[in-house]
């Protein structure tokens, strides 16, 4: 990911900051400027509340460069308790048992190897929930 | 010292890494007796995909979450640490964004060895009593660093926590009052192109650690005209589970007091974070009413002293966010070396 487009990303990748269509209600992630439903042009930002759960999951065994310092790691699809499908990496996977319909959580972490960029970059993943909500 | 209005903690927050490693398997990396005694059992390190910077964000993210405020107005967001991830690029920027606190909020990153986290409590205090903000954010977090083969390196640890200062009708424990303690004392250094920092020695337990922690201790106490007896409970910096008690001790202050934020004795030596993670550790368990005396200590060298006093909204934040020992319960055994310097990133390519 190139500087610029990082930096404009930052509501995104760090507060999970999609957009809710004004006219439908409909809820996405991320962001856009028209409503894929409706059409519509009046989408405001909206900071989904990072809470979802697993949709489907799979580990990656032979890291891509910028990746190999991670091992092997877990990447998975979360359907967000607002609505939206998100795919991530799922983050403190070693050494759990992921399982479909799991409660799953958003954090920030860093999503690369620095050594690509020079820079690091740094957003969304999820992880399996430390504790219920409000428990 | 006392700040012009009343302050209070209207939230907090702690962080610490899945993964553990034994520290018999660092002995035995080094040829060392594992059957010796080695300082804690085992030490916290950070999964390959985090650093001070996004550990610094979720314990940010749990004390804004038991303040229930909004993060808009969070007017400081200072980050204690000595395990900066870039030399020059604050990390306290990354956390302000990351919990919303941008733009209309000062934002920078303390060094201060292990007291950099007390020392932005100190001004965040003083930013909140000062009347300047309605809320300020202070955070002591470190992905401690340490030479390998060093003794250090068996407590070196990650973690940390976070304390957001807001007004007294919103606070969970009410700042009474602290004082700091500071000399010239060259006992712990990293100069900048070095990977790993140097400690004096021997000398880094009386004229350093004893010294300052007792200076501080005594000023505050003698300045509030109480005693050891006078608190429920008591945290110090813990660069091991003997240095701390041997000051608590010293202080007059019993196990009992100091238990429930003894998280070196878990995961190790924190650094930045250590006494501010002592102290969520003793918030996770305290009541309205209960006094906590707090003291850090930093290399180079100085000491906080904070006194608190709980009050009843603490029991009804409290569980809005992970407690210590949630993070304590929650790890991933590292048994080998080698896979311990993957993942803290011990190998170099020359
Ligand atoms: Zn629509």
């Amino acid at each position: 990911m190139e500087l610029p487009r990082y930096h404009r990303m930052r509501g995104t990748l760090y507060r999970l900051e999609g957009s809710a269509c004004r006219k439908c209600a409909h809820r996405i992630f991320p962001p856009r400027p028209v409503c894929p439903r409706c059409k519509a042009q009046e989408l405001e930002p909206m900071a989904f509340s990072g809470r979802g759960t697993l949709y489907s999951f799979t580990r990656v065994l032979q890291p891509p460069r910028g990746f190999t310092n991670l091992g092997t790691y877990s990447v998975g699809m979360v359907r967000l308790d607002e609505g939206p499908m998100v795919s991530a990496q799922i983050a403190d996977a070693d050494g759990t048992e992921l399982q479909i319909g799991m409660p799953v959580e958003m954090v920030t972490r860093k999503l690369k190897d620095a050594e690509e960029h020079g820079f690091i970059l740094y957003g969304y993943k999820f992880r399996p929930r430390l504790r219920a909500a409000g428990a | 010292m006392k700040t012009a209005a009343e302050v209070g903690i209207a939230g907090y927050g702690a962080y610490i890494p899945r993964p553990r490693i034994a520290t018999r398997a660092i002995a035995r990396a080094w040829g060392r007796d594992e059957g010796g005694r080695l300082p804690v059992r085992e030490k916290s390190v950070p999964s390959p995909d985090e650093d001070t910077v996004t550990m610094a964000i979720e314990a940010a993210r749990g004390a804004v979450a038991r303040a229930g405020c909004d993060p808009g107005r969070i007017r400081a967001v200072w980050v204690g640490t000595e395990s900066k991830p870039y030399a020059v690029k604050p990390g306290g920027t990354i956390v302000a964004e990351a919990i919303g606190a941008t733009p209309w909020v000062s934002a920078a990153d303390l060094e201060f060895a292990c007291k950099a986290g007390s020392e932005a409590m100190q001004a965040a205090l003083a930013f909140v009593g000062s009347g300047m903000a309605p809320y300020a954010l202070a955070i002591g977090m470190d992905a401690a660093q340490s030479k390998p083969g060093d003794h250090l390196e068996f407590t070196a640890a990650a973690g940390g926590a976070a304390f957001l200062f807001g007004p007294p009708e919103e606070a969970l424990a009410r700042v009474e009052a602290s004082t700091s303690y500071v000399t010239d004392t060259p006992d712990f250094f990293r100069k900048q192109h070095m990977h790993y920092p140097e400690h004096g020695h021997r000398f880094t337990g009386e004229p350093s650690y004893f010294t300052h922690s007792r200076g501080a201790s005594r000023g505050l106490l003698e300045a509030l005209g109480r005693r050891a007896t006078d608190y429920r409970w008591a945290v110090f910096h813990q660069p091991n589970p003997k240095f701390m008690r041997r000051i608590a001790a010293e202080m007059g202050f019993t196990e009992a007091q100091i238990a429930p934020g003894a998280v070196v004795d878990h995961i190790g030596n924190t650094y930045s974070g250590a006494s501010l993670l002592g102290l969520a550790g003793i918030l996770d368990v305290a009541a309205e009413g209960d006094r906590i005396f707090f003291c850090s200590y930093g290399s180079g060298a100085g000491s906080d002293a904070f006194s608190l006093v709980v009050t009843r909204r603490l029991a009804e934040v409290r569980d809005r966010a992970p407690l210590v020992g949630d993070y304590i319960k929650r790890r991933q055994p590292i048994e080998d070396y080698g896979e311990y310097l993957r993942i803290a990133r011990k190998v170099r390519l020359l």
